[in-house]
């Protein structure tokens, strides 16, 4: 670890919002790494750094609980060092990675190794997701104990819907005793042959095999019920349909133990950005309707949906080149989530501090982290966001590898200025 | 005269006076394949490459006669066996070719969309001779030139597009072409084989072959694709062919004038009954030789570009 430069600094005149905690407040004073106090006109010792925020948002770090860092073993896509690079440019301090690697994330060593390559890379905070299942195939538990004691946080086979319903129980009772949620990519396999973007009109015009809203609806349905059955913590990866969110918001209402997420490019987009076959608008989840896009913004007005987050998978630009049916999902997200999501604030959709708290305290709840807060004691995990800076979306000057984002030349208003992880500053 | 456009890419993005330009041009070149020497001088000089990842017997010996017809030199390029193999992308492979300086690619590929890809990275000329479910647009630019011929005008006309409308280029590239010119469109066909959201595209959905012939003045078959993979979309064949087979029956369901046609390569006595294809009615053998027509028309048009 590199010494800080100072024990002590006070961030001020900007405004402060600390989901549910703070009003008011014009300054964060931050000592030896941690949340001091927070308040108006602080005053401080002599000899205190001063960063001037006037004019700035000063928020918690935001929570990432979906990130595709790829490493180990698919270091051309993205590294540890670019990924966290590209969170920190993107104000995210923590971060969530998908254990879809290879070797898969289940066991120790996998995860001490990410660790190992994250605390090198000394940026943000990175908290590991372990396997579901050994190598991910759906079939044997995975050694949730030891993930849990080498630092994983939750457990997925993300990409990979657990088909088994037994195995999912399993997953979902056994998970407990080590009080992890279980993430699951929604998408019953068995509904579609091929199928690489959303059943409807685009899909029909374009002769691209369909995956229907369905095809999440049912495995939703059947998680939710498994979590019934089980008292298991269940979190439904990326909601993309309208049946998804009904179904979330009956589970809440039962008072099952169900958290969610949802991701930018599936509040923003339809299917019609795939036309012209973009493959940068090809992920998994697909791009659905307008009807699903507002089902999800009410998801997230209501609390039904917890979590905005950005499913973040760098691809390299060869393989997104390749023919729409064979180039890879995913696009990145980490560097255009802020952007994204507060064109939901422009829109009146959700009010500022409501999107802040799905970028901080709803993921950090759903995942029990004790991150996305300004509280006194708490790590001094901070972004201070210009909310007039207007930008544009160059994917060739993202910190990421990954080029792949539908939002390129895009006009984006309120830009990271700084982030800060434990009084540190990741980002410029 | 040209298209004012490099590539063609499917009917979807063509107007209506593209299209009557297309069919026009073909009725001038119609004429050259009925002389003793069946050869213009219009694209010597040029180069058309036919790139087709998928085997097809019927549409890569059209271009490749219409290439030669129109004097251009002419390469059979089946990556099947080369390049392909050795894990080059498509881009790749097609740049490789351009830089032998070709000056059309004409691309035939299983998966939709791979047409454009080419369009966009390539300064040659990219003509779709199918890809994947896409568009087959110079199979629609055939249909219409023969409808043209055999029934004067579109617009008005009752046709039923006949099969698995869901998996079918032919029946999209159509129903764009045909929607344009004013058509009345129906598709029929099991529920598993009609995609959702079909009627958006303006046609009448029938799951009822009866009812979906009754007083048509075209029926367009599609061939049934027996080898398709995956869990069936129908119980048998024998079902199949008994109700969405065109049978003698049916076939007086129609207009008295009725024309049948099909994309071929037809399946006897499935999608069609054997002496329904060697009929009156039948116009199939019409659109092979219309096709070479037509497809010289595209690749002169084109060539006014560059």
């Amino acid at each position: 670890m590199s010494p800080r430069h100072s024990s002590s600094l006070l961030i001020r005149h900007g405004r402060v919002l600390d989901p549910g905690r703070t009003t008011g407040a014009t300054d964060v004073l931050i000592k030896d790494g941690k949340i001091a106090e927070v308040g108006r006109d602080l005053t401080v010792a002599t000899g205190t750094d001063v960063m001037d925020a006037g004019g700035k948002w000063v928020w918690p770090g935001f929570v990432d609980l979906h990130v595709h860092l790829r490493e180990p073993g698919f270091e051309y896509k993205e590294t540890i060092p670019t990924g966290t690079a590209a969170a920190a440019a993107g104000g995210f301090t923590s971060i969530c990675c998908m254990p879809n690697t290879n070797p898969v994330n289940d066991t120790k060593a996998v995860t001490e190794f990410i660790l190992d390559r994250a605390r090198m890379a000394n940026s943000v905070h990175v908290f590991p997701i372990g396997a579901i299942t050994k190598g991910s195939d759906g079939k044997e538990l995975a050694e949730y104990g030891d993930l849990k004691s080498a630092g994983c946080v939750a457990v997925s086979d993300d990409g990979k819907p657990v088909m088994n319903g037994l195995v999912m129980r399993r997953a979902l009772e056994y998970a407990r005793a080590f009080d992890l949620p279980v993430v699951d990519h929604c998408e019953c396999q068995h509904l579609f042959e091929g199928g690489v973007a959303h059943e409807g009109l685009v899909a029909a015009e374009l002769g691209l095999q369909g995956i229907p809203s369905a095809a999440e609806d049912v495995m939703v349905a059947r998680d939710i019920e498994l979590a019934a059955l089980t008292a298991g913590r269940l979190h439904v990866a990326h909601v993309s349909t309208a049946g998804s969110v009904r179904l979330i918001r009956e589970a809440k209402a039962r008072g099952l133990r169900v958290t969610a997420e949802a991701c930018p490019h599936h509040f923003i987009l339809t299917e019609e950005a795939i036309r012209d076959f973009n493959t940068n608008a090809k992920m998994n989840p697909p791009l659905r309707t307008p009807k699903d896009v507002e089902a999800i913004k009410a998801g997230l007005k209501d609390g039904t949906i917890d979590a905005i987050a950005t499913d973040h998978a760098p691809h390299a630009v060869y393989e997104k080149q390749r023919e729409f049916e064979n180039a890879p999902f995913g696009i990145v997200g980490l560097e255009t989530a802020l952007g994204l999501s507060l064109l939901l604030v422009e829109e009146g959709v959700l009010t500022l501090e409501q999107m802040v708290r799905a970028l901080t305290t709803g993921p950090a709840s759903a995942f029990g982290l004790a991150k996305g807060t300004l509280s006194v004691g708490a790590d001094a995990d901070v972004v201070i966001v210009d909310p007039a800076a207007q930008w544009v979306v160059n994917p060739d000057t993202f910190r990421s590898k990954g080029r792949n984002t539908p939002f390129g030349g895009w006009k984006l208003k309120g830009q990271v200025v700084s982030t800060l992880v434990g009084g540190r500053a990741v980002y410029p | 005269m040209s298209l004012k456009r490099k590539d063609l890419l499917g009917t979807r993005d063509l107007s209506v006076e593209e299209i009557n330009l297309i069919l026009e041009t073909a009725d001038s070149f119609k004429e050259v394949s009925g002389r003793d020497i069946k050869k213009v001088p219009a694209l010597r000089g040029k180069t058309v490459v036919n790139l087709f990842f998928e085997p097809s017997t019927r549409t890569r010996t059209s271009f490749e006669l219409a290439a030669k017809r129109l004097s251009a030199d002419v390469i059979n390029f089946t990556p099947s066996s080369s390049s392909v193999m050795k894990g080059e992308t498509l881009l790749d492979t097609a740049s490789n070719i351009e830089a032998m300086s070709a000056d059309f690619i004409v691309i035939r590929h299983s998966a939709a969309g791979a047409p454009n890809i080419l369009a966009r990275g390539l300064r040659a000329s990219v003509i779709n001779a199918g890809d994947g479910s896409h568009e087959h647009p110079t199979q629609a630019l055939l249909d219409l030139f023969t409808l043209r011929e055999k029934k004067r005008d579109i617009r008005g006309l009752k046709l039923a597009i006949v099969g698995d409308i869901a998996h079918s280029r032919v029946a999209r590239s159509n129903i764009y072409a045909l929607m344009k010119f004013g058509a009345e469109v129906r598709v029929a066909g099991p529920p598993t084989m009609i995609p959702c959201d079909m009627e958006r595209l303006g046609v009448t959905v029938f799951y009822n072959l009866d009812e979906a012939l009754t007083g048509v003045d075209v029926i367009m078959m599609l061939r049934l694709q027996i080898e398709r993979q995956g869990i069936a979309l129908f119980p048998s064949i024998r079902e199949y062919a008994t109700c969405y087979g065109l049978t003698q029956e049916r076939l007086r369901l129609a207009d008295p004038d009725v024309l049948v046609m099909h994309p071929g390569p037809i399946n006897r006595g499935v999608e069609i009954a054997p002496e329904i294809a060697d009929s009156a009615a039948s116009v199939i053998l019409d659109q092979v030789t219309n096709g070479v027509a037509v497809r010289m028309a595209v690749l002169y048009l084109l060539s006014g570009v560059k």
